[in-house]
């Protein structure tokens, strides 16, 4: 890597904080530039009352099993409410085989497919966001706002044109192409020689974002057989929970599985990587091929979430920031932790939106956005001394 | 005894070359000081060193073998490198970032055993940051945060340790106390020891061993009574400093 001394000094000499630099190198000058500077993060854990909150972080097995617990309850409270209530002991007499045949209906083959889809699009989206912000080492960073989600998106609705009976297989493997693709292609617009400035790489996610929602409107104008699933396309656009088999569950679970656990691999290296690209290499780290790995784990989980609802924004940056102030930043425990809460954020906003304005049902996109958009901001807010240009 | 040596090393970045052919070796226990004018290559000589950035020609060998035939783990349980203070994204405590001095000690899935615990205490203790250990990395002082990165690259338990620049952001009593300790840990354990300084007079006062570097070359190599002559000064930096007559080891003051 090359390190561009002269950029970083004449910066700091303007008064101006150097984003893009690796961290190790740039050094802003002592103690007064530094903690406004790369450490919103910081800053927001510092804060208030957390005082000295670092010293004591949670025994990490306390916060699974509490978090374990929320999304299991979470997803019976989800599974029983909804158009018609269905309590909790019917729930449980369905699913051992002995219920009513109008509720097991619902419950089987409606309801609990849909939950635990949600639940599916939630910890893949916020491992996605853990490890693309591990990545970039930067918390602004998310499958949705770095236009994963939406080259996702196209391509899937591209395998959604060509599917046949498969279709729990074609629109996966499509939409993942479309992920690992945009996100290459965003690295590579963003990328000044060895820096991938976290500026660049989000306003080419907002531009491939807003490129893919005109594609996908153009399939949809001119294909009458995405026509006649119009309904589907549209909760796609809009981020729907929509799970059409128990298959689709079942390859969706494996992908999120196989790529949570690439992700727990190489979480102590994904640790060193937060102190800049020299310095991990330097700790032992081979980072070249641990960002592929990064990569093409992200991408398989943002293809997966894509792929079971469409573009869910923000879960991917809200997830992982309440995470990290709770079990710190080490990925070991915050990717697990992510998971887990991630998957009982998107049930309970999934269900929020089926009740919210009954009988009328909302996307799951709707409250995901109005609930992480303002977050995004108040991060931004917090970090925009960074990237003044 | 730990022997790294530098043998006709010439490197760069794109088309030219930033090192024109180095020759070094560097025996454990000393503390060897790096200096010479801006850009002279001083940075780039450490990351060959350091195994960061491969030669274009010639090699980098420890005790006798060539580093870049190292994977980055098995590099970085000998060689340590210090960077210059960095920042973190993310808030890690001072335990946790000596902790990735660890990283290669550590499996996929792995995490820290009770040997590494032991590492990192012993880092901490090395590096005089037992009492802020627990606190947010970001909150520390300059020096506090300077003695926090040597500890992680302590905890890498190397037989080499690389520094650039470790003095930058440390006032004079700092700068003084790091080195010192520098030099027990190079002493104590037999490690080489391989400093980036700006500050001559740092490097006099405080370093067995002044290595001049200027575009790309080694022009001088010795005690600091032997390099840091005038005619050396002049040659390298130009004009503009006096190294002061009658003083061991040398003084160097700026003219007015």
């Amino acid at each position: 890597m090359v390190v561009d001394h002269g950029r970083a000094h004449e910066a700091h000499r303007a008064g101006r904080p150097v984003p893009d630099a690796p961290a190790w190198t740039t050094a802003p000058g002592g103690r007064r530039h530094v903690l406004p500077h790369h450490s919103g993060d910081a800053l927001i854990v510092v804060a208030p009352s957390a005082g000295r909150a670092g010293a004591t972080r949670p025994p990490v097995a306390a916060v699974l099993g509490a978090l374990g617990v929320a999304l299991v309850a979470a997803v019976a409270v989800a599974v029983t409410l909804g158009a018609v209530a269905i309590p909790l002991d019917r729930v449980l007499a369905t699913l051992a085989g002995r219920g009513e045949p109008t509720e097991s209906a619902i419950v089987l083959s409606l309801r609990l497919p849909r939950v635990l889809g949600a639940a599916l699009v939630g910890a893949a989206l916020a491992v996605a966001g853990t490890l693309l912000q591990g990545l970039l080492r930067n918390p602004l960073a998310d499958p949705y706002v770095l236009g994963t989600s939406a080259g996702a998106s196209v391509a899937g609705t591209v395998g959604l044109l060509v599917a046949g009976p498969l279709g729990y297989l074609v629109v996966p493997a499509f939409a993942f192409a479309g992920a690992l693709g945009s996100t290459a292609f965003v690295w590579r617009v963003a990328r000044v020689g060895a820096h991938v400035p976290i500026v660049s790489l989000l306003l080419a996610g907002v531009v491939l974002s807003a490129v893919a929602g005109s594609v996908v409107a153009l399939l949809l104008v001119m294909s009458d057989r995405l026509q006649l699933r119009l309904a589907a396309v549209l909760g796609w656009l809009m981020g729907g929970v929509s799970v059409v088999s128990w298959e689709q569950l079942g390859v969706a679970a494996a992908l999120v599985a196989v790529s949570v656990t690439l992700g727990l691999a190489t979480a102590s290296r994904l640790d060193a990587l937060a102190l800049g690209e020299d310095a991990a290499a330097s700790l032992g780290v081979d980072v070249e091929r641990l960002k592929r790995v990064i990569l093409v784990a992200s991408a398989l989980l943002t293809a997966t979430a894509v792929s079971l609802a469409g573009l869910v924004g923000f879960v991917g940056l809200v997830v992982p920031h309440a995470a990290r102030l709770v079990v710190g930043p080490r990925h070991a425990r915050l990717l697990p932790a992510c998971a887990l809460g991630g998957a009982t954020f998107v049930v309970l906003a999934d269900l929020l939106a089926r009740v919210a304005l009954a009988p009328a049902e909302l996307p799951v996109g709707v409250i995901s956005g109005l609930v992480g958009g303002p977050f995004f901001f108040a991060l931004l807010w917090r970090q925009r001394d960074s990237y003044r240009l | 005894m730990t022997v790294l040596a530098a043998t006709s090393l010439v490197a760069g970045y794109g088309a030219a070359d930033v090192l024109g052919g180095i020759d070094l070796e560097c025996r454990g226990g000393e503390r060897v000081a790096l200096v010479g004018p801006n850009a002279a290559g001083k940075t780039t000589l450490v990351r060959c060193l350091a195994g960061l950035l491969r030669p274009r020609h010639g090699d980098v060998l420890l005790d006798g073998a060539s580093v870049g035939m190292l994977d980055a783990r098995a590099r970085a349980r000998r060689i340590a490198v210090v960077p210059q203070t960095f920042v973190t994204p993310f808030a890690f405590t001072v335990r946790e970032i000596v902790g990735l001095g660890r990283t290669a000690y550590i499996g996929p899935f792995g995490g820290l055993s009770s040997d590494d615990r032991r590492a990192i205490d012993k880092a901490l203790a090395e590096a005089g940051c037992t009492a802020v250990a627990e606190r947010p990395f970001a909150e520390l002082s300059g020096g506090e945060r300077q003695r926090a990165v040597l500890a992680m690259a302590l905890a890498q338990e190397a037989d080499v340790l690389l520094l650039d620049e470790p003095t930058v952001h440390l006032d004079p009593v700092h700068q003084r106390e790091t080195l010192a300790r520098l030099g027990r840990i190079a002493r104590d354990r037999g490690r080489v020891c391989i400093a980036v300084l700006h500050d001559l007079n740092l490097a006099s006062a405080l370093c067995d061993r002044v290595v001049v570097v200027d575009r790309g070359r080694i022009v001088a190599d010795g005690t600091p009574a032997a390099v840091l002559t005038q005619h050396t000064i002049d040659r390298v930096f130009g004009p503009g400093l006096r190294v002061l007559a009658g003083r061991t080891p040398p003084a160097i003051v700026p003219l007015t």
